[in-house]
């Protein structure tokens, strides 16, 4: 299969390559896909107030997955979470130019991005939940 | 070195030089049509097919009488298949193959199926072998053929198809055997191996693409087939159609170089690969042999590497022409139906990489490709969440995973 080139730049240099502390609260981590289906995207969020400062991911998948997640934390980083959000699988095969087989990969790499935020989201209620209950 | 390097021998191979010497008189010198009785063109046609009969049969242990043209594996386990199934429907209509078969035996038997016949399809163990065990108990006083691969061409396992043999001629049941990957790789000997029908094809050995053989034995028992192409009667009535007299050649002098080389290139390819087996094993944690170490062919290498997807492995090595198990192609992502019916688990299916080396592979071509795999797996694994998740100490089996959404 021919790849394109934005894919082939992605897949040669990932961008954002890593793993971000997942105990911390301004962490988000969106675990998505499973291994028997050929793709799992680890994506994380680093918040202040509601701004994504940084963004990390690991993914195991084919190349058209793996551009999808590092072009997703490519996105997001600077972005507020709603914007996050608002990120569209669409907009991910328009700039990767991904081929109809490979859509499944920016469907994955969406639901990471939302993933990552409902975890920093839920995991911060809860927080305020427990303060709360501790004062 | 020229790049890419080719080690996808299982897939297909380069023709030999001094087969392409042989062929060549045979397109504009001797461009008889071998069924033309009357004149020297037809002659030297039918002279040239009958030393390609000569010579296949030497490598099968057959009589040349016994050897019918066709295009290629595909089109002779349609023949030897639907042929018999539809020759023996009256003393029985039952078909034993195995989930492992290549897709050209499994999609005939689905066809059979329709057509009324009954297929059992036994299961494989872990290293892709039927045992005669499983074999015997399959057998049915209406079993009619059994259809077994002699090798198999992801995992180059080898079937104990003598045992077989002699047990489906014990009980007056055909034995079939695809031996597109085993002929030419290892010994065969139709006789002491009790095969009634076997296949081979020629762009597997060096030959050209296109040509094939179906072997059909001639006594004890003789093996009667219903024709599957209606014409001239050709190729004693079983395949009709102007023999394709260079690709016979040329599959001839395929099959006379790989029996006069069968001992030597079978040594030379197995130290090949054990060379690039050794160099992935030790210099890599992590990885797993898909087949079996003891019966398998000599040039053959399926390796999964835990943790690393299969097609982003091969974008990887793009300087290395290797298969993937992998089919990341899809909605539905199955990975190889071969590998599903091992049990090796669909995880471990998805990161598989199948190697073949060949008489033209060079040491220096298997460490280069070692070299390029070994990197580029490490490289990825620093990608990996898998492989991260198993380094923290996560059974990555106790992991509920959340698909995609759609
Ligand atoms: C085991 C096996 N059987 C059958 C075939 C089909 O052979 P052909 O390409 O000659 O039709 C192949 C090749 O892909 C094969 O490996």
């Amino acid at each position: 299969m021919a790849y394109s080139n934005k894919v082939l730049d992605h897949y040669n240099n990932p961008r954002n390559v890593g793993s971000l502390d997942k105990g911390s609260t301004q962490v988000g981590t969106g675990v998505v896909g499973a291994p028997e289906c050929g793709d799992v995207m680890k994506l994380q969020i680093q918040v202040e107030g509601d701004r994504i400062v940084d963004a990390k991911f690991k993914t195991f998948g084919c190349g058209s997955a793996i551009a999808s997640s590092s072009l997703a934390t490519e996105w997001i980083k600077g972005k507020t979470l709603d914007e996050a959000l608002a990120i569209q699988n669409t907009q991910i095969v328009e700039e990767l130019s991904l081929p109809p087989v490979k859509i499944h990969c920016s469907v994955l790499a969406e639901d990471a991005i939302k993933a990552a935020i409902h975890d920093y989201k839920s995991k911060n209620s809860a927080e305020s939940a427990t303060n709360e209950a501790a004062h | 070195m020229k790049l890419p390097i080719y080690l996808d021998h299982q897939a297909t191979t380069p023709c030999d030089p001094r087969v392409v010497e042989a062929m060549l008189p045979y397109f504009t010198e001797h461009y008889g049509n071998a069924a033309s009785r009357n004149h020297k063109y037809g002659w030297a046609a039918e002279e040239a097919v009958e030393r390609s009969r000569e010579q296949i049969a030497a490598l099968l242990g057959a009589n040349a009488k016994e050897i019918v043209f066709t295009s290629g594996s595909t089109e002779s386990i349609n023949l030897a298949l639907k042929g018999a199934a539809e020759m023996y429907a009256d003393k029985g209509k039952h078909i034993i193959t195995c989930q492992a078969e290549h897709k050209a035996v499994l999609d005939v038997c689905k066809h059979l199926e329709q057509q009324g016949f009954e297929v059992t399809y036994l299961q494989p163990d872990k290293s892709g072998r039927v045992s005669l065990e499983q074999v015997a108990a399959a057998l049915r006083p209406d079993t009619i053929v059994v259809a077994l691969m002699w090798a198999n061409n992801e995992v180059g396992t080898l079937n104990p198809i003598r045992e077989i043999g002699a047990l489906c001629h014990e009980k007056g049941v055909l034995l079939f055997t695809d031996a597109t990957q085993a002929a030419g790789k290892i010994p065969v000997d139709v006789e002491a191996d009790h095969v009634d029908m076997l296949c081979l094809s020629g762009h597997k050995i060096y030959g050209p693409k296109g040509v094939g053989v179906l072997y059909v034995r001639r006594k004890n028992p003789r093996v009667r087939l219903v024709a599957q192409m209606d014409g001239g009667g050709h190729e004693r009535g079983m395949r009709s159609g102007t023999l394709n007299v260079p690709g016979i050649v040329g599959l001839g002098k395929a099959c006379e170089l790989a029996r006069t080389e069968l001992e030597s290139e079978a040594k030379r390819s197995a130290e090949l690969r054990d060379h690039l087996e050794k160099r992935i094993f030790s210099e890599l944690d992590f990885v797993h042999l898909n087949g079996n170490r003891e019966h398998r062919l000599p040039n053959n290498l399926n390796i999964s590497f835990a943790f690393v997807e299969g097609e982003s492995l091969l974008m990887g090595i793009s300087d290395i022409a290797v298969s993937s198990g992998s089919a990341c192609t899809s909605a539905s992502l199955e990975p190889s139906h071969v590998l599903r019916s091992m049990d090796v688990g669909e995880d471990l299916a998805h990161s598989s990489i199948r190697f073949g080396v060949g008489r033209f592979t060079t040491r220096e071509e298997v460490d280069f490709a070692a070299d390029k795999v070994i990197a580029a797996v490490k490289r990825l694994r620093e990608l990996s969440p898998l492989y991260e998740m198993a380094q923290e100490g996560i059974d990555l089996k106790t992991v509920k995973w959340q698909a995609a959404s759609h």
